[in-house]
């Protein structure tokens, strides 16, 4: 390895010695071999992620391009060619909607009182401890959480095996992470907008509203639609809260309030549960089912970038 | 208390570019006063024992070595201090008679009637106008004479020419300078009687400072000053008392602790130090 710096020699600086020195021909071989892996991994990555999608979509465009309807009006039936999504769709639109109204508003809530209000005492640090360690617990658990204490406790309230028991359930699952992704975009605000705000007279609940949710609305934003196309995905819970697997007899209109107390099913468990179907004409409903569910955790993404844009082009005080 | 009521100047000036020279006949009316006031952040003490009296329509500029308390002491003024959950004063601190750190008292008034200008100039991520009429909205200004009040303030921060065709422009896009002129913008706004400035030239360029420099001069007509500043010219400059702190490390422990050596009109300080510790900083000896 030859050293950049350069031996106290007596000789002459003439261009062609400072050309020799400044081309130099060292060849950054660890380097490009590590760029090299980065990149495999990326395209490893992004291939696996394509191979997966054409499989899904090869096998399921077809049913969703013949009967866009039926399929999406359609129930749960025992005969493929019927079968449709429609129980499914109205059950994952209410979970995610639960989640929206109960797990951020107090996930958010909670991080705002932990960043910007709770003392740094033992138990503030017990508590963050806590909500990181809960965010790795495993979704059936609250999964058996939510059965024991919304379906079976609280079941007069919520109907027992419900989408509101379900709903619930995964808003409580959401809470961990919304709190720590919430709380490390609230740490991120410099501390210099908190003074400048306490430093002409504004209130701690004026600092928190109209300066520090703003700046950390973006990464608040992300956090939490994360979180929601993790939701919007959990079959595992739901499972134990009791969503149908094999028929549902109502089919109610999204809208209809009234059965949000009712036996429910969500796309997640259409999924699986067509996965494990004998008949044939399963495999293309699943793959069908699933291009719809990726559709639905789409547009949310996308309408939290929109949201999250629209936060930062604030943040640069426009 | 090294300050000593209708001092006379004893021997000339040896800095040159004092511009408040000529002593005045009476005293200006009393606003802080701190008597034996320390400061804590949990078991540090972080300053100790400073008496201090600032002055109505002066600029009290507070100097010394990095991490001698100056800029603790200023947050006392205006309890920017109690943000910091461990931070504890003990001693008595007085604004025009009433104790600051009286459980009475409530800090978000004090801030607006004290107001502060940071180290580092940091407008709020909205737009010039938006950022000077904060603090009167927060206050519950109405929304007519909220664009004079907006308009006095960035003209007596010297703003108004440079910013008044582009008002609801980002205030991120002005400069580093132009910046800080609207942070004393946002202060004035509020119209308090005091302003703490915590630095306000030390991002800056010496244009820039210069210009902030006159501003201060001009602004102690009709507010009290109190600057902190480790540049030593520029508390000659612009301050009509200066008040040297150093820090005595305590050997056990390895920590300092900022003690005021010497409080004083800008002139004896800078002519006629008292204490050999002033004359060795302000000389350059140390610090």
């Amino acid at each position: 390895m030859a050293l950049s710096t350069p031996a106290r020699t007596a000789t002459t600086i003439t261009p062609e010695v400072v050309r020799a020195r400044l081309q130099g021909r060292r060849v950054d071989v660890g380097g490009r071999i590590f760029r090299g892996a980065l990149l495999c991994a990326l395209l490893f990555s992004l291939g696996i992620l394509a191979i997966l999608i054409f499989n899904i979509a090869s096998d399921g465009i077809g049913v969703l391009t013949s009967r866009t309807s039926t399929f999406v009006n359609g129930t749960l039936r025992s005969l493929p060619s019927q079968a449709g999504v429609a129980q499914g769709l109205r059950g994952t639109f209410w979970i995610g909607v639960f989640v929206v109204l109960f797990g951020f508003p107090l996930g958010i809530a909670a991080a705002i009182y932990l960043e910007e209000y709770a003392p740094s005492s033992r138990f503030t640090r017990f508590v963050d401890i806590n909500i990181r360690n809960l965010a790795g617990v495993p979704s059936i658990v609250y999964g058996i959480l939510g059965f024991a204490i919304l379906v079976d406790t609280l079941g007069g309230v919520t109907g027992g095996r419900s989408v509101v028991s379900g709903g619930l359930t995964l808003a409580v699952l959401v809470l961990p992470i919304v709190i720590i992704t919430s709380a490390e975009a609230i740490r991120a605000v410099p501390s210099g907008l908190r003074e400048a705000a306490y430093g002409v007279g504004a209130t701690r609940w004026e600092v928190v509203r109209h300066h520090v949710l703003p700046y950390a609305a973006p990464g608040i934003l992300t956090g939490t639609v994360l979180s929601l196309a993790r939701a919007l995905g959990e079959a595992a819970p739901l499972i134990l809260i009791g969503a149908v697997t094999d028929r549902l007899g109502s089919n109610p209109s999204v809208i209809d309030v009234g059965s949000l107390t009712d036996r429910f099913t969500a796309m997640p468990n259409v999924i699986t549960t067509w996965a494990g179907q004998a008949q044939s004409g399963f495999r293309a409903n699943t793959a069908a089912a699933i291009i719809v569910l990726m559709l639905i955790v789409l547009v949310a993404n996308t309408a939290a970038i929109l949201l999250r844009n629209h936060y930062e082009s604030k943040r640069l005080g426009h | 208390m090294t300050d000593s009521i209708n001092e006379t100047l004893s021997g000339p000036a040896v800095v040159p570019d004092v511009t408040n020279t000529a002593p005045e006949p009476e005293e200006h009316a009393v606003v802080f006063e701190a008597r034996d006031l320390n400061v804590y952040y949990g078991d540090f003490r972080a300053v100790r024992d400073v008496n201090l009296t600032v002055r109505q329509h002066e600029v009290t500029a507070l100097i010394g070595p990095s991490g001698c308390g100056k800029t603790t002491v200023l947050r006392c003024f205006n309890r920017m201090n109690d943000l910091i959950e461990t931070a504890r004063v003990e001693g008595s601190l007085t604004y025009h008679g009433i104790d600051l750190y009286d459980r009475a008292v409530n800090p978000v008034e004090v801030r607006r009637h004290i107001g502060m200008v940071f180290q580092k100039p940091n407008p709020f991520p909205k737009s010039i106008y938006d950022n000077v009429a904060y603090g009167p909205r927060i206050a519950g200004a109405k929304k007519d004479g909220l664009d004079e009040t907006v308009e006095r303030a960035l003209r007596s921060a010297a703003l108004w020419d440079e910013v008044k065709d582009r008002l609801k422009a980002s205030a991120l896009g002005l400069s580093g300078g132009q910046q800080q002129r609207l942070c004393i913008a946002r202060a004035i706004a509020i119209e308090p009687e005091v302003i703490l400035m915590d630095e306000p030239c030390s991002a800056l360029d010496p244009i820039a400072t210069g210009r902030i420099e006159d501003l201060m001069t001009e602004l102690k007509s009709r507010y009290t000053i109190v600057i902190v500043t480790h540049n030593m010219q520029q508390a000659a400059r612009v301050s009509d008392r200066t008040a040297f702190f150093t820090a005595e490390v305590n050997e056990i422990s390895d920590t300092r602790t900022g003690i005021l050596i010497e409080f004083d009109r800008t002139e004896r300080i800078f002519s006629t130090p008292s204490d050999e510790r002033t004359e060795a900083y302000i000389t350059g000896r140390f610090g």
